[in-house]
């Protein structure tokens, strides 16, 4: 373990620790592979052509920049500044899109032809899915039993942007044995494959990395607050299960007076829940057991639901640069509901967590006539099928 | 109670000319795996390797996993299989193989104090990187035990260095690139990964990861000092060939092996 960054979220120490957390806990076949990718990383990273590509396809590709939407009606009826960084409208429908393209053109990079990801709700297997056939890249997209089976269309359209659904059966076949399984075809495979992992975790350098990529959204969310308020606003607030958009976000204001606020569900709350311990290569706040044996996170939404949450998070609650909170499955559904039916936007269930706790805390622990930018990181149209299911069974819908 | 230092009794073996067997099994898998464990020691092995299962072993196959799995669901907790352990008479030195989170989880010197206390003197924890290895290197020397690392096909001879110097026990050099599991032998890169570590350690070699009949055994320590079976052995478990079947194996194993000694 080593000493903590300077600045909060500053470039983690050579050994990939950010303060307590991070690290590299990868069996020695996976460790040539970690070293290669992070120099394949500071390489491309400080090559201006790279950031060129990687903007230029973003922007063309990609469409972004994404806007912020100032929230009208909700803004009124909280009391406070609602303000929306628009990720969903990112191709693919989420703020995946800006790590899988970095990694995909990292993966040509170092002269590696397969690609292979994990996927929980499965945007971000459809986002690797996507990077690799606009790139030419064979991909494989591992995929709990159980989630291929909640997500059948997202599993139809990783299939017809080209890739191979591979789905996984060992442990609770869920997200968490979908990376365990990743990990596992790595090893084998890591001569001519790049693991393109879907969040700020895992070990050294992938939260650093992923943070880095995703950083795109915080730098322009800053911008465009900037633009809109003449400040930076009160509260920034982001939902969190490994943590990418949120780690994204906060990088854009970690510097600034704003109150960094990430949102884990209730049933997958790694730092109101877990302690420290290592899953996936990294040191983190992870939920298990006296034992250390991990335990299973249950949500409403498959993209929250890991036990574990990106290092660099547990710094900076450690630190009291941010601060984590939950919502719980029912003030999500009412969050969901109520920007679809005042702000004409359906939000995924992920950053729909993140709503809820700005739904709840407004005029208590967020005072009236504050300001709050909330990462909008996804669209709903995943989430429908089932929120109508719900709805309905609750006597809402017809 | 006490048994024999790992790495002293496997050097004295190696300098005896004798080729190391060490075969793998999951603690707890099943009611009579105690018995299993003896009955290995008895049929030939060198040293043996006790899995304690985790939720989550990122480094296994399919088959060591369903182990695990079965052995969780017995209730199994690394404090009960070791106390376990504890109440075996064996001159057949134990190497715990088991992931980091379940040694953090203890705490480092309390969980090398909980293994020399039963007589474990080995411990190979596949997912501690030599970048990540120092606190518990210092913890289990500091109680005799000799904390086992890897090397892969695709580590640098540099690396491979650096390993070497701080490996204690044996060095496991892994057979393939991949996790473990039953593999035809054109898979195996035995010769390659063990000239690369043999110019800098002294340590005795043993392959594993992939070696899963006798005649893959024998052609493994034809180039390194021992073989390492595991899943081959634990799919026998699970199809219920209990410890006579497991002793039968590991006699085949042995005979496999020591024909090669004396063909050298």
């Amino acid at each position: 373990m080593s000493e903590g960054s300077a600045a909060p979220m500053a470039e983690p120490t050579k050994a990939g620790w950010f303060g307590d957390f991070g690290g590299r806990f990868a069996p020695e076949p996976l460790m040539p592979a970690c070293l290669q990718l992070e120099e394949a990383f500071r390489d491309a990273w400080a090559d201006p052509a790279f950031h060129e590509e990687f903007e230029e396809v973003l922007h063309s590709f990609g469409g972004r920049p994404t806007p912020i939407t100032v929230c009208k009606r909700l803004s009124e009826e909280l009391g406070i500044t609602l303000l929306l960084k628009r990720e969903d409208l990112a191709h693919t429908g989420s703020h995946k899109i800006n790590n899988v393209i970095g990694q995909a053109l990292l993966t040509k990079r170092m002269g590696k032809s397969k690609m292979i990801a994990e996927t929980g709700a499965g945007q971000h297997g459809v986002a690797s899915a996507t990077a690799a056939a606009l790139l030419g890249l064979e991909c494989t997209v591992y995929m709990g039993e159980v989630d291929t089976q909640r997500q059948a269309l997202n599993v139809f359209r990783m299939e017809l942007l080209g890739a191979t659904v591979h789905p996984v059966t060992s442990g609770s076949r869920t997200l968490k044995d979908a990376v365990n399984e990743a990990m596992r075809t790595w090893v084998a495979q890591v001569d001519d494959t790049h693991y393109c992992l879907g969040s700020v975790m895992g070990p050294h350098p992938f939260p650093w990395m992923v943070r880095e990529f995703q950083s795109i959204l915080g730098t322009e969310a800053r911008d465009q607050s900037q633009a809109i308020l003449n400040d930076v606003p009160d509260y920034v607030v982001a939902c969190v299960g490994g943590g990418s958009n949120a780690a994204g976000l906060f990088s854009g204001f970690a510097e600034s007076r704003s109150q960094l606020i990430g949102v884990e569900a209730l049933g997958g709350a790694a730092i109101a829940s877990g302690i420290p311990g290592v899953l996936h290569g990294m040191m983190s706040q992870i939920l298990q057991d006296e034992q250390g044996q991990i335990l299973e996170a249950h949500s409403i939404s498959a993209g929250l639901d890991y036990p574990g949450i990106g290092p660099e998070h547990a710094h900076l609650a450690s630190i009291g640069r941010a601060t984590y909170a939950t919502a719980d499955d029912d003030e999500v559904l009412d969050a969901l509901e109520r920007l679809s039916n005042t702000e004409g936007i359906i939000p995924a269930l992920e950053p729909s967590h993140a709503l809820a706790w700005i739904m709840r805390e407004a005029g208590k622990k967020i005072p009236k006539g504050s300001t709050v930018l909330l990462n909008m990181s996804g669209r709903g149209d995943k989430d429908v099928a089932q929120v109508r299911e719900i709805l309905q069974a609750k006597g809402r819908f017809q | 109670m006490s048994r024999p230092r790992l790495e002293d009794r496997l050097r004295e073996r190696v300098a005896a000319k004798r080729k190391l067997l060490i075969p793998y099994v999951m603690a707890g898998q099943s009611e009579d795996w105690l018995e299993t464990v003896q009955a290995i020691a008895d049929a030939g092995a060198d040293a043996i390797e006790i899995g304690l299962p985790f939720s989550d072993p990122i480094m296994d196959g399919p088959v060591i996993q369903e182990a695990a799995v079965l052995s969780l669901e017995r209730g199994t907790t690394p404090q009960s299989v070791l106390n376990e352990l504890g109440r075996l008479e064996l001159d057949t030195p134990l190497v715990v193989m088991t992931y980091f989170n379940l040694v953090y989880r203890a705490g480092l010197d309390r969980f090398a104090g909980r293994l020399q206390e039963v007589g474990v003197t080995g411990c190979i924890i596949p997912d501690l990187s030599l970048e990540e290895f120092s606190g518990w290197e210092k913890a289990a020397e500091r109680v005799g035990i000799d904390p086992v690392l890897l090397v892969a096909p695709s580590t640098s001879a540099e690396r491979a260095k650096a390993i070497c110097e701080r490996s204690r026990g044996f060095l496991y050099a892994v057979g393939r690139m991949g996790v473990t599991g039953e593999r035809d032998d054109a898979s195996l890169e035995v010769g390659a990964v063990v000239s690369k570590v043999r110019p800098f350690t002294s340590l005795p070699v043993c392959v594993g990861v992939g070696v899963s009949t006798p005649e893959q055994a024998a052609a493994v320590v034809k180039v390194a000092d021992g073989a390492i079976v595991g899943s081959a052995l634990v799919r026998r478990l699970l199809e219920g060939g209990g410890p006579e079947g497991a002793a039968t194996f590991i006699g085949e194993l042995r005979s496999a092996i020591d024909s090669v000694t004396f063909d050298a």
